[in-house]
C-alpha cells in the first residue's frame, strides 16, 4: 500500500498544473480538458456506481440494522444497544471470537516454516521449480474440495492423518470429533494450504536480496545465525507484516472449512468461527439484526487491523522492486 | 576447499528436507486420487493402499447421475467468466482513467474505492442479501454475478499501478492525433497492460471458481448450485453411505480446472503473486 500513497501523491502534482495550465491558456486547451474529464468520468463511474450500491449502501445499512431487531423480510424494529449489550453476554458468540482467534495460532508457525522454506529453495539446488509448483498446489486448489479431503483425512480409524501418525507410534485421536483437538485439525490444515504462498513471497524478497551483504557478513566472520538474524530477517520485515496482515484479515474470515467439516460448529461449538455463527443467525435463525451487529463488529476488527497495515507500512521505508 | 564441501552437504540436507515436506504437501491429493480409483470396500483397508490392485475408474461415470456435477460445472463457468470478463473490462477502463486520464478528484474517488478494500464480505452480506431478496433473485446466480462486474478495486488499483509505470508520452502523441479516449484504450492501453491483465485475470477467476461463502447464502435449488456446492453436498450426503471414492472423485473434479489452468500457467501466475504481493 505503502507505494499506492506515494504515488498518489506524485500524481497529484501534474495533475493540479495541469488544471492550472489549462485555466490560464487559451479556451480550446480548457475544451479538451473537459472532453477528457467527461471520458475519465465515465470509464470510472461503472465502479464508482458498483462502490456506492454494492458496498457503500450495504455498509452504512449493517449499521443501522444492528441497532434493530429485523428478521430479514418484516419491519425493522429499532431496539438501541440492546444487541450490542446482548453480544457481551451469548456464549456462543464469545465461544466463536475465542475459536476465530484461537486458530490465529498457525499464523506465526505457518510463516516460520515458509521462511524456512524460501531459504532453501533460495540457494542453488536443483529441482527449485518443482518445489515452487508442488508447494504452491494446495494455495490454488478449491478449499470446499480441499475441506472435504481433510475430513477424510482426519477420520479418527481410517483416515490419513492417523495412519501416518500409527507409523510413528502416535495412536491419533478422532480429530473432528473432540473438542480438544478439531481446533489444531483446522489449523493444521489451513497452514498446509497457505504454506505456499507465503513461501513464494519470502522467496521473492529473499531473491531481492544483494548477494554482497552475506559476502561482506561472511568476511566479518559472521556466523549462519548472525547472517540470518541481521540481514535476511530485516530484509523479508515488510513481506512478514503483509502476510501476518493478509492473514489476519483472511483467518477473522474463515468460514467454508467449518461449514464443511463441522457442519453444526464443532463439539460443544468448539470449531465455529466468528462468520460462521454470523451466516448462522442471519440465514439459519432469520436473526438478521442481531446478526448484522456480530458483522459490524467484526469488520471494525478488521478494519483496525488494516488501519495498523496502513499505517505502520508507512512507516518502513524499505522497498522491493 | 572444506567451506565449499560443508556448502554442499548442507545443500544436500536441504535438498532431503524439501523432497519431504513436497511429499508432504502433495501427500493428500495423491491420496485423494487413489481412493477415488478404489473400490468402496478397500477404503478402509489398513494399512493404506496408495496403489489399488483393482483399479476403479467406474465412480467418474457415477458422479454425474450422482448430483448436479455437471450443471454446478455449468453454473460456476457461467459465474466466474461473465464475472470476470466484463468486470476485467471496467476494471482495466477505470484503470485506464484513473492512471492517465485528468479529472478532478480522481485521486479522492480512487481512495474512497480503497476503502472497500478494508471491508469484509460478512459486513456487507446481509444488506445485499436482503436488496437481491427484494428483486426476487435468491436462487438465481445474478447476485453472484451483478456486484462484481462493476469493477474489481484490487484489479485497478494493480493495473493503475502498472499503467503509472508507463510514460505519459504515449498517450500524448494519442491526443495530439485526435483519436477518441475510448480509441486510446483498446488501441494503446490495452495492448500494453494485456500481461498484467492476464495475471490479475486469473488470480481474479480461481477466487471466484472457489468461493463458497456467496453461493450458499443464494442458491438452494439443485440445479442452481455452484461446482463448490455440489462437492459440500456430495460429502455430507455420500458419507452416511461410507462412499469415499464418489466423494473424492467429485472432488477431484471440482480441483481438476484450476489445476490444469495452474500447471499451464504457472510462470505467469507465480510470477505475478510474487510481485503483487510484495508491492502490495
Amino acid at each position: 500500500m505503502e507505494t499506492a500513497k506515494v504515488e498518489v501523491n506524485k500524481n497529484l502534482q501534474p495533475n493540479v498544473d495541469a488544471s492550472k495550465n489549462s485555466k490560464r491558456v487559451k479556451k480550446k486547451k480548457s475544451n479538451f480538458y473537459k472532453k477528457e474529464s467527461r471520458a475519465a468520468l465515465i470509464f470510472i463511474l461503472s465502479p464508482l456506481i458498483g462502490y456506492l450500491i454494492f458496498t457503500l449502501y450495504p455498509f452504512l445499512f449493517s449499521i443501522y440494522a444492528s441497532f434493530t431487531a429485523w428478521n430479514g423480510l418484516g419491519s425493522m424494529n429499532f431496539v438501541g444497544i440492546d444487541n450490542y449489550v446482548k453480544l457481551f453476554t451469548d456464549d456462543y458468540f464469545g465461544r466463536s471470537l475465542f475459536n476465530t482467534l484461537f486458530m490465529m495460532v498457525g499464523i506465526p508457525i505457518g510463516l516460520l516454516v515458509s521462511l524456512m522454506l524460501a531459504m532453501g529453495l533460495n540457494r542453488k539446488i536443483p529441482g527449485t521449480t518443482t518445489f515452487r509448483v508442488i508447494y504452491y498446489i494446495p494455495v490454488i486448489s478449491s478449499l470446499a474440495a480441499i475441506s472435504v479431503l481433510w475430513q477424510w483425512a482426519y477420520n479418527g480409524d481410517y483416515g490419513l492423518v492417523n495412519q501416518f501418525l500409527s507409523v510413528i507410534g502416535i495412536d491419533g485421536p478422532n480429530w473432528l470429533q473432540n473438542k480438544d483437538t478439531v481446533k489444531p485439525a483446522l489449523m493444521i490444515m489451513a497452514i498446509w494450504k497457505g504454506l505456499g504462498f507465503s513461501m513464494l513471497l519470502y522467496l521473492a524478497a529473499l531473491q531481492s536480496v544483494p548477494r554482497i551483504y552475506y559476502e561482506a557478513a561472511e568476511l566479518d566472520g559472521a556466523n549462519a545465525f548472525q547472517r540470518f538474524k541481521n540481514i535476511t530477517w530485516p530484509m523479508v520485515k515488510p513481506v512478514t507484516f503483509f502476510l501476518v496482515i493478509t492473514n489476519i484479515i483472511g483467518g477473522a474470515q474463515m468460514f467454508t472449512e467449518v461449514n464443511i467439516m463441522t457442519p453444526t460448529g464443532g463439539p460443544e461449538y468448539s470449531s465455529a468461527t466468528v462468520v460462521f455463527y454470523i451466516w448462522q443467525k442471519a440465514f439459519n435463525n432469520l436473526q438478521m439484526g442481531y446478526a448484522s451487529t456480530m458483522s459490524v463488529v467484526l469488520g471494525l476488527i478488521i478494519f483496525i487491523v488494516t488501519l495498523i497495515q496502513f499505517k505502520l507500512n508507512d512507516r518502513s521505508s524499505f522497498e522491493i522492486d | 576447499m572444506s567451506h565449499k564441501k560443508r556448502t554442499k552437504i548442507a545443500d544436500m540436507l536441504i535438498f532431503a528436507a524439501l523432497s519431504a515436506g513436497a511429499v508432504v504437501m502433495i501427500a493428500p491429493l495423491l491420496w485423494m486420487f487413489s481412493t477415488s480409483l478404489k473400490q468402496k470396500s478397500d477404503v478402509f483397508a489398513l494399512p493404506p493402499v496408495w496403489i489399488p490392485a483393482d483399479i476403479n475408474w467406474g465412480k467418474y461415470l457415477e458422479i454425474w447421475e450422482a448430483g448436479p456435477l455437471l450443471t454446478g460445472i455449468q453454473n460456476s463457468l457461467i459465474i466466474s467468466l461473465s464475472v470476470c470478463l466484463v468486470g476485467t473490462f471496467s476494471s482495466s477502463l477505470a484503470a485506464f482513467a484513473f492512471a492517465k486520464l485528468r479529472l478532478a478528484y480522481k485521486n479522492v474517488i480512487f481512495l474512497l474505492l480503497l476503502s472497500a478494500m478494508m471491508i469484509p464480505y460478512p459486513s456487507l452480506m446481509i444488506p445485499q442479501f436482503s436488496m437481491f431478496a427484494g428483486m426476487g433473485w435468491v436462487d438465481t446466480l445474478l447476485p453472484l454475478i451483478i456486484p462484481p462486474i462493476f469493477g474489481n478495486i484490487v484489479m485497478i488499483f494493480f493495473l493503475r499501478q502498472y499503467l503509472i509505470n508507463i510514460p505519459n508520452s504515449v498517450i500524448e502523441a494519442a491526443k495530439i492525433d485526435g483519436s477518441s479516449f475510448f480509441g486510446m484504450f483498446t488501441k494503446i492501453i490495452f495492448p500494453l497492460i494485456k500481461p498484467a491483465v492476464a495475471a490479475q485475470l486469473i488470480l481474479w477467476f480461481m477466487g471466484v471458481w472457489n468461493d463458497y461463502l456467496a453461493p450458499i447464502i443464494y442458491l438452494n435449488s439443485p440445479e442452481k448450485l455452484t461446482i463448490q456446492l455440489v462437492i459440500a453436498n456430495f460429502n455430507a450426503n455420500y458419507a452416511i453411505q461410507t462412499d469415499y471414492p464418489l466423494i473424492m472423485a467429485a472432488s477431484m473434479i471440482a480441483l481438476l480446472p484450476m489445476l490444469v489452468v495452474f500447471l499451464i500457467f504457472q510462470r505467469q501466475i507465480i510470477e505475478s503473486i510474487a510481485i503483487s504481493g510484495v508491492k502490495g
